[in-house]
């Protein structure tokens, strides 16, 4: 039997904010436990929350960004559940009015196709703070964590659009481009930027009816996502056509162990009780307001992409590559610009930087090697100072802090040879040197000779300890070979 | 020196006739003497005290003293003091200390007044009789057989006890009005928005509104110009100019429009307690006041409006008590729900656990639209009716309360009857006007409250009609036995 899978994620996105959603406190990441909640955060008594206006002004620009409704007036509900790392008791979130209304983002896939996936809403909200148990705290006690509770979320619901992980990874990178992009979040994945509650069921091919569905919470990698889908598939149609059937539950998953589990059923979901928050008033939102953002909102990444192939002439494929992700579309038009080739940027940044920084797990806004510093790089392969093979030798010391391109050359003594009258004595002398070679070339067929320029090529690159330009002693030596002919 | 007004007080501390710490010596001798009598404050400071009538000295000898310079007052225990503890009457908070102040303290703090303790309450605010605080009831300085109030029983109690000349408290119900009528003194509950709420425990965030309590209406006015203020720490803060209150306090009644609602002097009133309002009425009309009959159709949807709604945000406002993070934690909890369950049991008391469960019920699925829902649709009617009355008359009167103090434990069994204590008070709340009660008589030797309502910000108004009464009755300066000597 072949079966439909329906996808539907909800996607939590940490608003850049410097300070937290309802209180002044510091937002940044990776602090001591608990020295960045202030009395507001602790749910100390007689506090008050007052709205951060960047959180509104972020929201709404994601919203721009995704063509919605911008809810003009909003606002905010009580979620109530106990749980020690939520001090109040509730979280202060939007159900009724969200901010953003429908909208929609199109995603692209592998066979070049484009898709819609529609999005319900987007709602404001605060983040939690963190439990810490066992293993990561100590023994038989559960450490709390509030430095993250109160950081501005906003969480983005699609409609059940999604019809494969593909799909789901591809929608999810393309919301990373978008809120990276327009500046309103860090992207930091490994940071807890970015999370994904991922809504799973199948149903038979063509079926009209929705199979129920299971949600599974919490993940906060592209890849981590991708397993959980394609074996939550996999599980649920395993149970039906076992003659199973699918029950509806929350259910978690291990990124390192691979393991997912049922975390409660429908019966034991919380009865969160909404209501509207006394706290806070409505929160509105003038046209002024949205048409300024508008005026102001940073390229998206569709428009971007189709800058990169007009204005530098990049390829489909390196466009959407570089033009996605805002960390590498700004540091690729940095070093295209300090270099003035777009070519050679781009196949540095998408190629060698990108395979490093990817390996090392390093974001690319933290890369060892700037933008200017690969642009200096560059530079220096277009002016035929260096060969690519030395400019491999250079990355990596840049890459080793060892300073820009030019002081690497200079230290290393890496200049290429590039004098022609240098190089033609070069060959001459190698040629000289090697009568049997030069023998055999001649004597060769010619549609084979070609391939008997490598060796000499060895031998030249030999003699000069590797710093004559290449493509300029092939020259030469095809004349000088020729001649001899 | 105990029984001259804060306006009287005032000044004898300009003309030097007596010190500040010489006035807080006094208040703290009496309180020192009396208090065990009333059980009003649950904690003294008199150091703090000493000090900042020392300090307070200081500046009226520089002749730079601001308005309330020297004046001993009491706050109430719901109102956060940075360094004292602030318990709100229960055993959930016995042990915390606020590292804070609220905004009403700070205020006051500005204007130079000394505060000589926080005083007792109905556990949470949550009590008509202060018969539910954890350090046990106070006692109605003219009957100490008979009930406060409440739940700002412990300031009214000091005040008519004149352990202090003014006292601050809150009203969510009624809790200012009540207790005042009870215990002969003049209290204002403000318009909603009019006084901060940053720093006062929160009850039910849509209606709860800190006031002053003291003797006279003058010296509401005094407390009020010092205690109302914008503050962008509170939401719901509402941005307005305060007016000089004692400077609007010498215009005469005549041409007065002073609405009569019947709704008020419906069956359940006490024949005493509706002679003493009338004549009252009839004495402003003698002054050329014009009394007009009118209807507030929908008071009686006001005690089960408020009963759905108040409880439904305390549940949610209490939740933070949870034994995690400070205030009462239950010994040896074995597991996470048993910490909550067990410090919640045993830090809460029956009324403040009634309440949370009646919220806890009205907010659960299902019930939402039945209570809630209805509870804010009868809230708006009943401000409609105050509304219409307006566009007619420029004040409303009548009874604070139903009947004068009761005995102790009278009304203990049935809730119910406890809540009907606010039928009059309620809807003002609801509505979020602003209301007074002032002394207009005695039944049975005990005092009754005139209440008059007044329209949105009409602070001035209300407290100039309340200031013109007393300039013709002497029912404020009466004493319970022994208290004035």
């Amino acid at each position: 039997m072949k079966w439909d899978t329906v996808i539907g994620l909800e996607v939590h996105v940490q608003l850049a904010t410097k300070t937290k959603i309802f209180s002044g406190a510091s937002t940044a990441f990776g602090a001591e436990p608990n020295t960045q909640a202030c009395a507001i955060d602790l749910a100390m008594p007689g506090t008050l929350p007052v709205l951060n206006k960047q959180a509104v002004h972020y929201a709404v620009m994601f919203g721009l960004a995704i063509d919605a409704e911008i809810g003009k007036e909003s606002a905010f509900e009580r979620k109530n559940y106990f749980y020690p790392d939520l001090p109040k008791g509730y979280q202060t979130t939007q159900l009724e009015k969200p901010i953003v209304g429908r909208g929609n983002v199109e995603i692209q896939l592998a066979d070049g196709s484009t898709k819609n996936i529609r999005i319900h809403h987007a709602h404001l909200e605060e983040d939690a703070g963190k439990s810490l148990h066992e293993g990561d705290f100590r023994h038989g006690v559960s450490g709390i964590d509030l430095n993250r509770a109160g950081t501005p979320l906003i969480e983005i619901v699609s409609e059940p659009d999604i019809s494969s992980a593909e799909e789901a990874i591809a929608f999810a990178k393309k919301l990373h481009s978008i809120v990276t992009s327009i500046g309103i979040c860090d992207g930091e994945m490994s940071q807890g930027s970015m999370r994904f509650d991922v809504n799973v069921s199948v149903k038979p091919s063509g079926s009209d009816t929705l199979g129920t569905r299971t949600e599974t919470k919490n993940l906060n990698s592209f890849k981590f996502m991708e397993e959980c889908i394609v074996k939550e598939v996999e599980r649920q149609i395993d149970l039906i056509e076992d003659g199973g059937t699918v029950i509806q539950e929350t259910r978690l998953y291990n990124g390192d162990t691979k393991v997912a589990r049922s975390m409660r059923s429908k019966e034991e979901a919380n009865d969160y009780r909404y209501f509207p928050c006394p706290d806070l008033l409505p929160v509105i939102v003038t046209d002024e307001t949205i048409e300024e953002l508008r005026r102001n909102l940073p390229e998206l990444p569709d428009a971007r992409q189709a800058r990169f192939v007009e204005e530098y002439g990049l390829s489909d494929y390196d466009a959407s590559v570089l033009g996605n992700d805002a960390g590498m579309a700004s540091y690729f038009e940095i070093a295209a610009k300090t270099s003035g080739s777009a070519k050679l940027a781009a196949n540095w940044t998408m190629g060698e930087l990108a395979a490093r920084l990817n390996n090392e797990d390093i974001s690319i806004a933290n890369s060892p090697v700037s933008a200017d510093q690969l642009g200096g790089l560059v530079t220096r392969i277009v002016d035929n100072s260096i060969s690519g093979k030395m400019a491999k030798e250079v990355f990596e010391g840049i890459w080793a802090g060892e300073g820009s391109a030019d002081e690497i050359i200079e230290v290393r003594g890496l200049k290429q040879v590039s004098d022609s009258g240098a190089l033609e004595q070069m060959v001459t002398d190698v040629l000289a040197a090697n009568q049997e070679m030069v023998d055999d070339y001649i004597n060769t067929d010619e549609a084979k000779r070609k391939k008997k320029l490598g060796g000499f090529m060895g031998q030249i690159m030999k003699a000069s300890k590797g710093q004559a330009n290449p493509q300029q002693v092939n020259q030469i030596l095809a004349k000088k070979l020729n001649e001899l002919l | 020196m105990h029984n001259r007004t804060i306006a009287e007080l005032i000044n004898g501390l300009q003309s030097k006739e007596f010190s500040s710490v010489e006035l807080t010596q006094h208040f703290l001798d009496r309180i020192g003497d009396l208090n065990p009598n009333y059980n009003a404050i649950i904690t003294v400071t008199a150091e703090q005290a000493l000090k900042a009538a020392a300090a307070a000295d200081e500046r009226l000898a520089a002749g730079n003293a601001p308005a309330m310079c020297g004046i001993p007052i009491l706050h109430k225990d719901i109102f956060c003091t940075n360094g004292v503890r602030t318990s709100c009457g229960s055993k959930m908070l016995d042990n915390f200390i606020p590292p804070y102040n609220a905004t009403v303290v700070e205020n006051f703090e500005q204007a130079g007044a000394v505060v000589l303790g926080k005083t007792n309450m109905d556990e949470f605010a949550m009590g008509s009789s202060n018969e539910t605080s954890f350090y046990g009831s106070v006692q109605n300085p003219w009957d100490t057989n008979c009930v406060p109030g409440g739940s700002s029983g412990g300031s009214a109690a000091a005040v008519a006890a004149r352990l202090a000349p003014g006292a601050t408290a809150t009203d969510t119900g009624g809790s200012i009005r009540q207790p005042a009528a009870l215990c002969g003194i003049t209290g204002l509950k403000p318009t909603y928005g009019r006084v901060s709420r940053w720093g006062m425990i929160a009850f039910a965030s849509s209606l709860d509104q800190g006031g002053p309590m003291a003797r006279t209406a003058e010296d509401c006015a005094i407390m009020l110009s010092c205690m109302a203020s914008f503050d962008d720490k509170d939401s719901t803060c509402i941005d307005r100019e305060v007016p000089d209150y004692c400077a609007a306090l010498g215009q005469d009644v005549s041409g007065l429009r002073i609405g009569v609602p019947s709704e008020y002097f419906s069956k359940g009133l006490n024949e005493g307690t509706e002679q003493a309002v009338r004549t009252a009425l009839a004495k402003l009309e003698e002054q050329g006041a014009e009394l007009v009959e009118i209807s507030l159709p929908n008071t009686g949807l006001s005690v089960p409006a408020y009963y759905v709604i108040a409880p439904a945000e305390a549940s949610a406002n209490l939740s933070r008590f949870d034994g995690v993070k400070y205030g009462y934690r239950c010994e040896d909890p074995k597991d996470l729900q048993d910490l909550y369950s067990r410090s919640r049991a045993e830090g809460f008391g029956e009324e403040v656990q009634r309440r949370i469960l009646i919220g806890t019920y009205c907010l659960s699925a299902g019930y939402y639209e039945a209570y809630y829902g209805k509870a804010q649709q009868v809230r708006q009617l009943i401000q409609r009716d105050f509304e219409k009355a307006f566009e007619t008359v420029d004040v409303i009167m009548g009874p604070t309360c139903p009947s004068p103090a009761f005995k102790f434990g009278s009304k203990g069994d049935d809730p119910v009857a406890m809540y009907l204590e606010d039928i009059y008070t309620i809807a003002t709340n609801l509505a979020g006007l602003p209301g007074m009660s002032v002394p207009c008589g005695m039944v049975d030797n005990k005092p009754v409250g005139l209440q008059i309502i007044g329209n949105y910000f009409d602070e001035a108004r209300i407290l100039n009609v309340a200031h013109q009464y007393q300039q013709i009755t002497e029912w404020h300066d009466q004493a319970p036995e022994g208290v004035a000597s």
